[in-house]
């Protein structure tokens, strides 16, 4: 196959699989075992995969945010790579979770191309998804979003950890390869947060400014959903709040590294006893889902 | 030529230099009853040049008249660089762009700021008066590097 000329590519007239890249995206898990483990409830192991797939995708969508405006070009690469692997997480999860229980997919116009996953992420309404709400706090600066991605690096490198023991083999599957990447990520960000704070005084203080905005949303990453407690009986979730206990004693090594404290700023509280995992979200999460939506939900019939 | 053969010798899209084999990406490939199952692992999660490999595979099977052709996907074990082959590294080397190491190493548990490994060999001028400009480079399994050297730019390949 010859990849010197794009054009070549174009031509072929058997070639059919090259034009599509979206609708045309083959099934991500083709050829994978995805048959529910016995004892486990298929309805609770799809809400966890959402709620898995929604940190990863929602994390994902606001490091695209980055694109175009990153304060140097390499680290402008680095966060598109960073939500490129995110969002390939994503959308393993997400095809898991319609794997699991096709009852989650929203309903779509009959002959609709849109394949399982696509159908998850672009036409769920916010009160269906079940991201943290620390995903959804606006990039802010440079220092906010370094600080908020080595606060989730971190505490979802220990949930996938947990998870390559999984005994559902497609979560296992994904959590080893995904225990690679956001090791790298977790570097990436804690560095910059050490490098922020011995920097400059003005780098300093837009980092102890960034504590104090991604602190108040650290409660909610200890708390456990019935779902997860439920699936962590049968061994099939990881537990969140201890993945948070390896995290925190990690994040206390950044601190420490960058002559750091904790912020004295009061936790976010629930709704009502509700936070992300149940759907309860914050004002921000709305507008990303509205920008990152709106061309598949006009063309719900389009090919891409 | 038998179906292993062919996909074999497809190549990545992105690093045309190495073979999917090379690559350690083409995981089986087994024929029967005219039916070929190729099975490929993806390098990482979110690789988009996965499609590609499973088009082009398809596509190079059917060419030499194997027309029933299932690509599957296989995610465990993961992939990891240590399955790049000696010629595939060469291959890498000789196109500029310096080879993994042999250690992909598991995530460690403790913060590791700053944990200098050896220095890479340029590949263009071979001194190792080497360092990283960018962890994440211009695909998702490189990062960028300069040589104080020679003060061109290079692609690692890095251990995962």
């Amino acid at each position: 196959m010859d990849h010197d000329n794009a054009y070549d590519g174009l031509v072929e007239t058997q070639d059919d699989a090259r034009w599509a890249f979206g609708t045309g995206f083959d099934d991500p898990l083709a050829g994978v075992d995805t048959t529910v483990p016995t004892g486990v409830d298929g309805a609770a192991l799809a809400a966890y995969c959402l709620m898995l797939g929604d940190d990863a995708l929602v994390s994902a969508q606001r490091l695209a945010q980055w694109s175009t405006r990153a304060p140097e070009l390499e680290e402008e690469v680095a966060l598109a790579n960073i939500g490129l692997d995110l969002l390939g997480q994503a959308r393993l999860l997400l095809a898991r979770a319609a794997a699991a229980d096709p009852s989650v997919v929203p309903p779509l116009p009959e002959g609709s191309p849109v394949p399982s996953e696509d159908a998850l992420a672009f036409f769920r309404d916010a009160p269906a998804f079940r991201p943290v709400h620390l995903t959804q706090v606006p990039n802010g600066d440079f220092a906010v979003t370094v600080v908020r991605l080595t606060v989730l690096s971190t505490w979802r490198l220990e949930v996938l950890r947990a998870l390559t023991a999984s005994r559902d083999p497609v979560l296992a599957a994904v959590a080893e390869k995904g225990v690679k990447e956001l090791s790298y990520h977790r570097d990436y960000a804690a560095r910059w947060c050490v490098t922020l704070a011995q920097g400059t005084a003005v780098s300093r203080s837009r980092l102890v400014g960034a504590l104090g905005v991604v602190w108040p949303y650290l409660a909610e990453l200890s708390r456990v959903h019935p779902v997860e407690r439920s699936l962590v009986e049968v061994g099939v979730a990881a537990d969140p709040s201890a993945a948070w206990l390896v995290a925190s004693a990690f994040l206390d090594q950044v601190l420490a590294a960058g002559d750091l404290e904790p912020p004295g700023t009061r936790s976010v509280g629930t709704m009502g006893g509700r936070a992300g995992r149940d759907g309860a979200h914050t004002e921000w999460l709305g507008p990303l889902l509205d920008e990152m939506q709106v061309v598949a939900r006009a063309h719900p019939m389009g090919r891409w | 030529m038998s179906a292993r053969d062919v996909a074999a010798a497809v190549t990545d899209p992105e690093l045309p230099m190495l073979t999917l084999e090379d690559l350690g990406v083409l995981r089986d490939v087994t024929e029967h009853d005219g039916r070929v199952v190729v099975t490929i692992t993806p390098t990482y999660t979110g690789c988009p040049a996965m499609a590609t490999m499973r088009a082009d595979l398809e596509v190079a099977l059917r060419r030499a008249g194997h027309l029933d052709v299932v690509v599957r996907t296989s995610l465990s074990p993961a992939w990891t660089t240590d399955w790049i082959t000696e010629r595939g590294r060469r291959a890498l080397a000789e196109h500029g762009i310096a080879p993994p190491r042999h250690d992909a190493r598991p995530a460690p548990v403790d913060l590791v700021l700053l944990a200098p490994r050896p220095a890479l060999a340029c590949p263009l001028c071979g001194s190792d008066d080497t360092r990283e400009l960018s962890r994440f480079g211009t695909t998702a399994c490189r990062s960028l590097q300069v040589c104080r050297a020679c003060g061109e730019t290079f692609d690692h390949l890095k251990e995962i």
